[in-house]
């Protein structure tokens, strides 16, 4: 006998039904008995941080847009960036790590694929937005799904798959089932001495064309003073070939590594450190035995062997496609051709010492 | 009449052409069971799918769970095709309904590089199940204050090879450990591993085809006892490495343990410190200090049945200046080895300088010799080891003037504390 599910669902659709039900039902039960303050919204459209329509991403007044200088890779996915304040409040500049916000402020990130990537005005497919809340207790992650009419989207604790298509500025069509990371994930690279943390919003990121200074004018950022501002030392924009190699790849080992790779992060049992300010050779992986690396070594006896990126295991790593193997862990499938290109040109351009 | 024939020479000969013809014939072998791998898969469909639907809602369990909870994971298979993700936690008990019983399997794993991961957590207990095939670690706990991993069994299918994943049970920087009644199989690197963790007990569990057993590396105060670990390339390991966060481990009790005919090819991929463990080790301590093996019994271990060793000996450069490449106040005593011809294995060069020095009768205590200048501590005690023959290598003088003598190793080091 054969038994039919109801709604005339097919039976693989019955189950994303259940689990999205159980999911809602389960989020119902984890935030209804929070005290005070924040409480997640179902629907990205429900805080109000952009004027309709919502997949323009045109921001209300006081939601700022930012850019940074070394973006993470992300499977070629394209961020629009915002930064949402309290009204009359103020972030506040630090020279190390991310600013401080004042509870309330919210980052939003949107990810999203252009259909094309030679003419971005054909059109683009948004599929996930993350919010980092700053609460009283500290920060808090969510991330909204959109749906594929990009009317809106819905929260999504337990992460999702979404499969997506563009073509690339080669002119090549690319398919991925693109993952948006459930909440423990973004916690796995958010996260320095065990709290959850923004990583982008720090100085060195976001010191780019006047971007600072404007905020500090407008009122939006404190600053002790104007050559605070000067004093920071930007990291290098790392597609930019005119900017020295060295320069160029630590910005990108900074963006794409060191969110885990540094000695507060999720990878700090590796010793392999590798921010931007950090000079230790070893610790930079030059000559440094892995400690816990398994089959991610591929038989390679070094991070780094100066001169040598065939022999590196951090380019062999950054070109696998083992989700055991390769890095970044999380948040990459694609190799990213570019990136890769580049470490192995700085490795090889590195003195044997 | 000319030269009078050197036998040691000609026996070398002869043992070097055996040592060229056996390596070729490996060599052949190798690349045919590659051929016939390359064959396999091209026959080979995928695997069913997996329940996305079933890893959600598990995943959603574990993303809300309270203070107290226990979640209670059914018989059955629940396939995963990305990482079961514990984190931020505070006494949540993940029970199934018992080894076999209840299968986590991450044979289809596409995302993530372990099976089960807790992060940041407390009082956490995982217990009664099976997890499997995750593409990288399968159980690892990382920041967890409080963690008990109990009747777990945690394996890779099949032949042991090289693509399994690292670590089978893999606590790192976390405090009071305990691994009890757990079975660790197939691991590339180590099955029950506990790294960079303070207080750490490991009982009755059983390890087997994995590169190594048992390792604990850069942990202070661990209890490694009753345990068996048998067939894997090295049983038991004591380590300390440089260039870690957590410098420096200690006060490591190796007790009452099966060490047996861990005889397997080490199947580690090379550049970990692993790789460079020879088939055949019983119990290793690479430049770990207070550690005390005792009353464990060492049977059939080819090459080096307690190996005491310096880091140099991995032949790897060091520029951690904070950290002690020597062994120290290591105390080897009761323990049982057996006497008899073993004969080392080939693969490795330490175990071939073995051979080449011993034959098949190479001592079962060995010292690398390589002490720290001016040394205050006694480097190596060694009482009553049942059979214990011993030979300090003197590696640092090119493994010449190897010395059989163990009077000036004659002596005792204080007990470390019993478990209750």
């Amino acid at each position: 006998m054969i038994v039919r599910c109801p709604f005339c669902l097919g039976q693989s659709k019955m189950l994303w039904v259940t689990a999205g039900l159980f999911s809602a039902l389960m989020g119902l039960m984890a935030f209804s008995h929070r005290p005070t303050g924040f409480a997640p919204k179902q629907r990205l459209s429900e805080y109000g941080f952009f004027a309709a329509p919502l997949s323009a991403l045109q921001p209300v007044q006081g939601v700022l847009p930012y850019a940074v200088n070394a973006p993470l890779f992300s499977d070629y996915a394209e961020k629009a960036r915002f930064i949402a304040l309290p009204a009359g409040e103020r972030m506040v500049f630090r020279e190390q790590g991310p600013f401080d916000f004042p509870v309330g402020s919210t980052l939003i990130k949107n990810f999203f694929y252009y259909c094309d990537f030679r003419q971005p005005d054909k059109g683009r497919r948004i599929v996930e937005t993350r919010l980092l809340v700053r609460e009283e207790q500290g920060w808090r992650a969510l991330t909204y799904v959109w749906n594929p009419e990009q009317t809106d989207a819905w929260l999504e604790m337990a992460g999702a798959e979404v499969p997506v298509e563009w073509t690339t500025a080669e002119g090549k069509r690319q398919k991925l089932n693109y993952s948006v990371p459930n909440l423990n994930q973004c916690k796995g690279c958010h996260t320095s001495a065990g709290q959850l943390v923004p990583i982008g919003v720090e100085a060195r990121q976001l010191k780019r064309s006047g971007q600072l200074e404007q905020w500090a004018a407008l009122g939006r950022l404190q600053v002790s003073s104007a050559s605070a501002l000067s004093a920071v030392e930007a990291l290098t924009d790392y597609e930019d070939v005119a900017f020295p190699i060295d320069s160029r790849a630590r910005a990108y080992l900074h963006a794409n590594c060191a969110h885990c790779h540094h000695a507060q992060g999720s990878a700090a049992n590796s010793g392999l450190f590798l921010e931007a300010t950090q000079s230790h050779p070893t610790h930079l992986g030059i000559y440094k035995a892995p400690v816990a690396a398994g089959r991610g070594s591929g038989n390679r006896k070094y991070s780094i062997v100066p001169g040598k990126p065939r022999e590196s295991i951090l380019l062999y790593r950054m070109e696998a496609d083992d989700p055991a193997i390769r890095m970044p862990e999380l948040g990459r499938q694609l190799p990213h051709r570019e990136g890769i290109e580049l470490i192995r040109q700085w490795i090889r351009h590195l003195k044997a010492s | 009449m000319g030269v009078p024939i050197s036998w040691a020479r000609e026996c070398f000969k002869m043992r070097f052409f055996m040592y060229v013809c056996f390596t070729f014939l490996a060599k052949v072998r190798r690349l045919f069971g590659h051929i016939f791998i390359a064959l396999g898969g091209l026959c080979c469909a995928a695997d069913s799918f997996a329940q996305p639907a079933a890893e959600k809602e598990w995943q959603t369990r574990l993303l809300l769970a309270e203070e107290g909870e226990v979640i209670e994971l059914p018989a059955g298979r629940i396939a995963f095709r990305n990482t079961l993700w514990l984190d931020g936690k505070r006494g949540v008990t993940l029970r199934g309904a018992g080894v076999d019983q209840t299968v986590l399997s991450f044979k289809e794993q596409q995302q993530g590089a372990e099976g089960l991961k807790v992060t940041h957590s407390a009082d956490i207990t995982l217990e009664g199940f099976t997890i499997e095939d995750a593409r990288g670690d399968l159980i690892k706990a990382q920041h967890v204050v409080g963690l008990c991993l109990r009747d777990i069994k945690a394996q890779w299918r099949g032949k042991p090879r090289r693509t399994n994943g690292s670590y089978a049970l893999y606590p790192v920087q976390c405090r009071r450990v305990r691994i009890e009644r757990c079975t660790a199989i197939g691991a590339s690197d180590a099955g029950i591993y506990v790294g960079q963790s303070d207080s750490v007990w490991v009982s009755e569990c059983l390890a087997y085809h994995n590169v190594a057993g048992i390792e604990i590396e850069n942990t202070t105060n661990a209890w490694v006892w009753n345990n068996t670990a048998r067939d894997n390339s090295g049983g038991i390991l004591v380590f300390d490495l440089p260039d870690l966060p957590q410098k420096q481990g200690g006060r490591v009790l190796v007790w009452k343990n099966q060490v047996l005919h861990n005889n397997h090819r080490n199947f580690a991929p090379k550049g970990n410190i692993v790789a460079r463990v020879p088939a055949g080790t019983g119990i290793m301590v690479l430049a770990a200090q207070q550690v005390e093996i005792a009353e464990n019994t060492v049977l059939d271990n080819r090459t080096a049945s307690t190996a005491v060793v310096s880091y140099y000996i991995a032949e790897a450069p060091l520029k951690d200046t904070a950290y002690t490449p020597y062994p120290a106040a290591v105390y080897v005593h009761h323990n049982a080895y057996a006497p008899g011809r073993r004969m080392p294995t080939w693969r490795h060069r330490l175990g071939f300088l073995l051979w080449l020095k011993f034959g098949c009768r190479a001592p079962h205590i060995l010292y690398d010799g390589i002490a720290a200048p001016n040394a205050v501590e006694r480097p190596l005690c060694l009482k009553q080891n049942q059979n214990g023959s011993f030979a300090n290598l003197n590696a640092a003088r090119r493994f010449k003037n190897i010395s059989r003598d163990a009077s000036s190793y004659d002596c005792s080091l204080p007990l470390l504390p019993r478990p209750e």
